[in-house]
């Protein structure tokens, strides 16, 4: 399965000019809100217990993208979310690491340093994210100032003004010079602040749109709006990334952020993941959790799993 | 490594089945006058679960006359407190729900993914829904004080057990009836169980009476002279033959008998929430569904896309223990059941249609049927024209609006038929032309005591469920 070349050409000319890829994004099935919200919850209602339970927990932690994008961060609150990423229970070294950290560009190079030979890859947010108003240069400096800081995955916004204007071909654009900002270093997650795009149908035609544009990983949201993750909106853009590999060969991640807090809710992100995508998503390479409160809850259930009893908040690390 | 879930078994020591029952007449439960006793299995396991009794024509007059005898004071009740009753039920069912769900699983075979979260809440909206309507009579269209019609003869299936019991008692008592009902003889304990939750509820004697046995205790509670009304829901075949038993009498009839759905698949449709659908229609409850979704009609244009989709959806279904929470499709009802649907599908495979089953592994004990999907079928087909009644699907295409509702209509039956598209007007439309008493729209087996439900044709008469369901219990 190709998994690195860049949009196939079997869609080469569906961003020819505004009005094909609008023809396009409009043609794509449309999405029952009912039946997709019923079907979310129907997968959410699997019972995984034991071994299955033992194993989404370590998936769940190897895919956390451990967060901090407060105005507040400074070089120690980073270097404390680092050393977490690395070690995520000290009392337990069996314990996975995280995926990454994500951070403001301004902070990856304190990042880098505090993860460094530890294989957790240093996400920055970028493109004056998280409202994503800027010009296009400002936007593109700040991404080129994260990846020279040494950033593995650049977190992009879409401009969401210009998507519920119609302005399809802007925002493709857009992630295409970002992609190109990025290099061969960086993998790119293309956010589409679902809460914002606010139907399913624009979620769908967003998440085609990014990943035609070039995106490695759909992301649901800033974190930073009422409406974050959710099963459903996650299920759609995992339709969206198996129907696009079906379709074109290219596989694209997924990651939902924002509002997943609890280790009940990431195993039902999996079972999604599992059910959907299908098991090969089911790799930190290919699906993330944006979160930073999850990781603890995982860790509790991680201990209570191997002593049969549950610890408490205070046997966890507070970053 | 594989995202393998571990056995998740919903635990049986909530249920505390007897090793026997008797019938339950007048408020108690009584041996038969000389009825052998019938063993009722789990069909996922063959394991006997209880012995009940085959009641004989003496049981059942004795229980038509118990009925009789409390029908004058139930009926000069006011509605407001046979309304007490029926709430009461209805509390008691939800407050029980975890025990009948898996008791009704057990005896049935269904997956307690369905009995928890489909059968038993449903149970209970039922009997709430019907004890509201208890003291508003004068208001449901048919006139000031509608008198009831006296002792209903009710006759249910087994592929919903509890919930055909709660369609059928619950507006029957709501309506000042009482009842006399013989549930199916391979799934005996849910009503067993009700007759308990009567006592529990402090219902009068004789109101409700359950008896059990095979098709000769049913057909013996229809020919009883001093029935009023029969209400059954079961085969066509069946039905035909309860309608010549009651021609020419005063009793009242209503029928809710088989079906042959079609789920109309247009090409403008939401392709993934129609495979759902498609899934629910004939997958739900092993399709032993009587307003299933077993033909499918899809538009030629997006076969190929909808049945690449359906088949990859099809290969996740986790067939297996009906008591595993995370099990999508359970046992067949019965060995009986089993060989018409594998009858069926053979012939369907001799006619020329082509069979696609999922890779799936069977059980070795117990009654299992993998899913199953039938394309290049036609009208001329017997899989698209008969009944299975399991979880076969049958893929027939069209190329236009017209010729989907020539096909859907091309049935003797008409229960239940589905709409997959996202134009408005195009589901008004269509909708319109579908003789099936219900007709979903990007949806499918969706249930809600406040719709009635019921056929057209060889799928019976008289609707059950909403306002229109009080009409079936009363002298109007």
């Amino acid at each position: 399965m190709p998994t690195t070349a860049s949009s196939a050409h079997v869609l080469s000319d569906v961003a020819a000019s505004d009005s094909t890829l609008r023809r396009f994004l409009h043609g794509l099935p449309g999405v029952d809100a009912v039946g997709l919200e019923a079907r979310a919850a129907s997968l959410g209602t699997r019972s995984i217990k034991t071994t299955a339970k033992a194993y989404a927990i370590d998936l769940a932690i190897s895919m956390v993208d451990l967060t901090t994008l407060e105005g507040a961060d400074t070089p120690g609150k980073v270097r404390a979310l680092g050393a977490k990423a690395v070690h995520p229970d000290p009392t337990d070294r069996t314990t996975p690491t995280t995926a990454a950290v994500c951070v403001y560009p301004d902070m990856v190079a304190v990042a880098k340093e505090a993860v460094a030979g530890s294989g957790v890859k240093v996400a920055s947010v970028a493109t004056a994210f998280p409202a994503g108003r800027a010009a296009l240069d400002v936007k593109l400096a700040d991404v080129r100032e994260a990846v020279a800081a040494g950033a593995d995955e650049i977190d992009m916004v879409i401009d969401r003004g210009a998507f519920l204007a119609g302005r399809y071909l802007k925002v493709y654009d857009e992630i295409v010079a970002v992609k190109e900002a990025c290099g061969t270093s960086a993998r790119l997650k293309v956010i589409f602040e679902t809460g914002e795009l606010s139907t399913y149908d624009n979620i769908r035609r967003a998440s085609w749109l990014g990943m035609l544009a070039g995106a490695d990983f759909i992301k649901t949201s800033t974190g930073k709006v009422a409406v974050n993750a959710t099963p459903a909106n996650t299920l759609l853009m995992l339709e969206a990334v198996r129907d696009f590999r079906a379709q074109t060969g290219v596989q694209v991640g997924v990651k939902p952020a924002g509002g997943i807090r609890t280790s009940k809710d990431a195993i039902k992100f999996l079972v999604l993941v599992n059910e959907t995508a299908g098991a090969d998503w089911l790799d930190n390479h290919w699906f993330r959790f944006g979160a930073s409160s999850l990781l603890n809850d995982l860790l509790m259930q991680r201990q209570k799993l191997a002593t049969g009893r549950y610890s408490g908040p205070d046997y966890v690390t507070v970053d | 490594m594989a995202f393998e879930y571990a056995p998740a078994p919903e635990s049986r020591a909530i249920v505390d089945i007897a090793p026997s029952y008797g019938l339950f007449i007048d408020g108690e439960f009584v041996e038969s006058s000389g009825g052998d006793l019938n063993k009722t299995v789990s069909p996922a396991t063959e394991e006997v679960l209880a012995e009940y009794t085959q009641a004989t024509v003496e049981d059942v007059d004795r229980a038509v006359k118990a009925a009789r005898k409390a029908f004058e004071k139930w009926s000069a009740l006011p509605g407001a407190e046979r309304a007490k009753y029926l709430f009461r039920i209805a509390r008691i069912i939800q407050e029980r729900s975890r025990e009948l769900a898996v008791l009704e699983t057990l005896d049935n075979g269904k997956p307690i993914k369905e009995t928890r979260d489909a059968d038993l809440p449903l149970v209970a909206a039922h009997f709430f829904y019907y004890a509201g309507w208890a003291d508003k009579l004068d208001h449901a269209g048919f006139g000031a004080n509608p008198r009831p019609l006296g002792v209903a003869g009710q006759v249910i299936p087994w592929n919903f057990p509890l919930l055909m019991l709660a369609w059928k008692i619950a507006p029957a008592l709501a309506t000042g009836n009482t009842v006399v009902l013989k549930p199916a003889e391979t799934t005996p304990l849910s009503a067993l169980f009700f007759a308990d939750i009567c006592r529990q509820a402090g219902l009068p004697k004789g109101v409700v009476n359950i008896v059990t046995g095979d098709g000769r205790t049913g057909a013996a509670l229809v020919a009883h002279p001093d029935v009023n009304k029969v209400a059954f829901t079961g085969s066509t075949a069946v039905g035909k033959e309860i309608a010549r038993t009651v021609a020419g009498t005063a009793k009242k009839l209503t029928l809710e008998l088989g079906g042959k759905g079609a789920n109309i698949v247009f090409d403008d449709a939401p392709l993934d929430q129609a495979v759902e659908g498609i899934v629910n229609g004939i997958f739900f409850n092993q399709g032993q569904v009587c307003c299933a979704g077993s033909r499918l009609l899809v538009q030629e244009s997006v076969q190929e896309e909808l049945l690449d989709a359906l088949k990859r959806r099809l290969s996740t279904l986790r067939l297996g223990d009906p008591l595993d929470k995370n099990t999508d499709i359970g046992a067949i009802n019965s060995a009986e059941q089993l060989a018409r649907i594998t009858a069926l599908a053979e012939r369907g495979e001799a006619e020329g249609a082509e069979r696609w089953s999922p890779a799936c592994e069977l059980p070795a004990s117990g009654y299992w049927f993998a899913p199953t999907l039938f394309t290049n079928v036609t009208q001329a087909h017997t899989i698209a024209r008969e009944e299975i009644f399991g979880p076969v699907l049958s893929v027939l295409t069209f190329r236009t609006p017209d010729e989907a509702v020539a096909k859907a209509n091309n049935t003797q039956y008409g229960l239940s038929a589905g709409i997959w598209s996202e134009k408005g007007s195009r589901i008004l439309a269509v909708a319109n032309k579908l003789r099936a008493g219900v007709v979903w729209s990007n949806t499918f087996n969706k249930f809600d005591p406040t719709s009635p439900f019921g056929g057209y044709k060889e799928s019976g008469f008289g609707r059950e469920g909403g306002r229109h369901g009080l009409e079936a219990y009363l002298d109007v």
